[in-house]
């Protein structure tokens, strides 16, 4: 009789332990909460009709309300509503280009491990050229070049932030290039492109992910910071950077509200992308993300 | 001695040559961009100045050489810039060099302020955790961290400017200067206190980056077998911070904190602008919307060579000051 007790006891821990989550698990269901988060806001900016943000001079200048959340505009245009589908613009403008960014960065990364010395020293001599000027100052100038808009913007923020990750690549092939299986695999006749393909390409997928999730937040945040400089997107677009830049002319008349909630809710976002990567990051690559 | 003389001499020079073959590719790049803009500079000059006939135009244009080839005018204009002559700013009227001179006191000023001032947080936040690891210091510390990664700067700028300058009135709204008075008659103390929101803005954006840094060498150091053995010996976690931890930290932190000057810069655009604070930074943007090809082409050959400046002190300060280094050099 005692016996069977414990042995019941010992079937309840074992059905515990199967409630419980493993950290993988955990991981799995946080990015998938917080992934539908973002896709949630994503989706509420495209969806919100031009209407909702229309102007309405009636109800301009209000403080924050139940009818309006985050207050009105000088036009009487409703924060709440313009944020939203601006914070769509910028995730947009931030994934695009920092998918670029990365194709870029691993290109790059490889052709400067698997070429020649001479190569090498020349893509490591173009990464620094790329650091070397302030990012904020090069955006400028490729807008400028670009005759601004968005595409001087996709084209300033993807130019900028491919070298680290092109860095990270390359040493990863070098170490990659001195294995052994690598060696083997030459001596038996097998094609450069082959070993690339078959033996490289699996290894720098998921630094390749990492990385490219480690850059949305950074390319928003760029996003953001050019359009309140008033480069990138025309002013009529409601960007988040071009809310912010519009409410400085009505700080000082004591309207906090037009400068306070856009801001919150991009570092919410930015915040929540955050989260997002360095989930998805632990389970894509779970080795490197014990770290 | 001689031999670590030598090493000096030798890592500078090195570092020279870098510099210069960037700063030149700076100069090729730049000029190639600001060319192939859409952007007419002399359209934009002559909206600046009102309407001309046909013929003005053309006198312009042949004045600024705009009908020559990109290439002759490059080298025209790179004959100027190393006889120091930077061009005419169109927006400010005035030698692109003399603005920059005047700016780069301004934004120097600022930047010396939150370089400092992060430097000292982001290191002493950086001990903390990395001597507390994973108490609720260090997981508080490091939560506040990675948020401020991802505010953006003049958010944050726009932030400290409602409570401190709107709301509490302790600080002043803008400029470096109070209005109305003359550029000798201000004192320190009026300067410091324009710059203190920005330089705070500033500070506060960079800090996260030396503190994470900082953490994980001290966690580093912690784990190695001489703070074992000086465990073992009865040191207490003071001495152990005194005597290891600091001096095994500080000089990997001061290195990043000077070749972080690209990330301060970039940083200071965006503060300059929020605070409408009279530097670099302003003028660059404020040069980039109103097409001031000169005073852009300047301002960013001068930012990369701030860059590359703080840079090769890094690097400097990497192969000399470095006792292990040092050694192995000689």
């Amino acid at each position: 009789m005692r016996q069977l007790k414990s042995y019941d006891g010992l079937e309840q821990k074992q059905w515990l332990q199967q409630i419980r989550f493993n950290t993988r698990t955990r991981s799995l269901v946080l990015t998938i909460v917080l992934c539908l988060m973002v896709l949630a806001a994503y989706g509420a900016g495209i969806l919100i009709p031009q209407e909702a943000a229309a102007a309405d001079f009636l109800h301009a200048k209000q403080p924050p309300s139940w009818q309006h959340l985050f207050g009105t505009d000088n036009l009487g245009r409703d924060i709440l509503m313009r944020t939203l589908k601006g914070m769509s613009v910028s995730v947009t403008v931030g994934i695009v280009a920092s998918c670029i960014s990365a194709v870029v960065g691993i290109l790059i990364g490889i052709a400067a491990a698997a070429g020649s010395r001479f190569w090498d020293g020349v893509i490591s001599w173009v990464i620094d050229l790329m650091m070397g000027i302030p990012h904020t100052v090069l955006i400028i100038l490729i807008s400028f070049a670009m005759g601004r808009g968005l595409r001087g913007l996709l084209a300033g923020i993807a130019a900028t932030h491919w070298t680290s990750l092109a860095r990270l690549i390359r040493g990863e092939v070098l170490q990659l290039r001195s294995r052994h299986y690598i060696a083997v695999s030459r001596r038996m006749g097998k094609s450069d492109c082959w070993i690339l393909i078959h033996h490289l390409l699996p290894h720098l997928v998921p630094q390749f992910l990492a990385g490219l999730i480690l850059m949305f937040p950074h390319a928003i945040l760029h996003e953001a910071s050019v359009s309140f400089l008033g480069y990138g997107l025309p002013p009529e677009q409601p960007a988040v950077g071009i809310i912010l830049a519009e409410s400085m002319t009505y700080l000082s008349s004591g309207m906090w509200w037009m400068a306070f909630f856009p801001g919150l809710l991009l570092v919410l976002t930015v915040w929540l992308i955050d989260r997002l990567g360095e989930n998805l990051r632990r389970v894509i690559d779970p080795y490197s993300a014990q770290k | 001695m001689n031999k670590t003389a030598n090493r000096i001499v030798i890592i500078f020079l090195k570092n020279c040559i870098r510099m210069l073959s960037l700063l030149f590719a700076v100069s090729i790049i730049s000029f190639a961009l600001v060319s192939a803009s859409p952007i007419d500079p002399v359209q934009q000059y002559i909206m600046g100045i009102g309407p001309v006939s046909e013929e003005q135009r053309a006198g312009i244009e042949a004045y600024w050489g705009v009908d020559k080839p990109p290439t002759v005018r490059y080298f025209s204009w790179l004959c100027a810039l190393l006889h120091g002559d930077f061009g005419t700013s169109l927006l400010y009227r005035r030698p692109v060099i003399e603005i920059i001179a005047e700016r780069f006191q301004n934004s120097f000023a600022m930047m010396l302020c939150a370089w400092i001032f992060s430097g000292i947080i982001g290191f002493s936040l950086g001990c903390v955790m990395g001597m507390n690891r994973d108490k609720w210091q260090d997981n508080v510390i490091r939560k506040l961290c990675c948020l401020l990664s991802s505010v953006p700067t003049f958010w944050l700028g726009l932030v400290l400017l409602l409570i401190f300058a709107v709301k509490l009135g302790w600080f002043p709204v803008g400029f470096s200067t109070p209005i109305g008075m003359r550029n000798n008659e201000v004192s320190i103390w009026q300067r410091l206190h324009h710059l203190a929101l920005p330089a705070l803005t500033l500070s506060l954006m960079s800090f996260s980056n030396i503190a994470l840094h900082t953490r994980q060498k001290m966690i580093d150091v912690m784990n190695s077998s001489y703070i074992l053995f000086a465990r073992a010996r009865g040191e207490d976690r003071w001495t152990l911070f005194a005597r290891h931890g600091l001096r095994n930290t500080i000089l990997p932190a001061l290195t990043l904190q000077f070749a972080s000057f690209a990330e301060l810069f970039g940083g200071s655009v965006l503060a300059e602008n929020v605070f409408s604070y009279p530097g670099l930074g302003s003028a660059v943007s404020a040069a980039g919307l109103n097409s001031d090809v000169p005073l852009l082409l300047g301002i960013t050959l001068f930012s990369t060579l701030f860059v590359c400046v703080g840079n090769m002190i890094a690097n400097l300060l990497y192969g000399i000051i470095d006792p292990k280094i040092r050694e192995v050099g000689q």
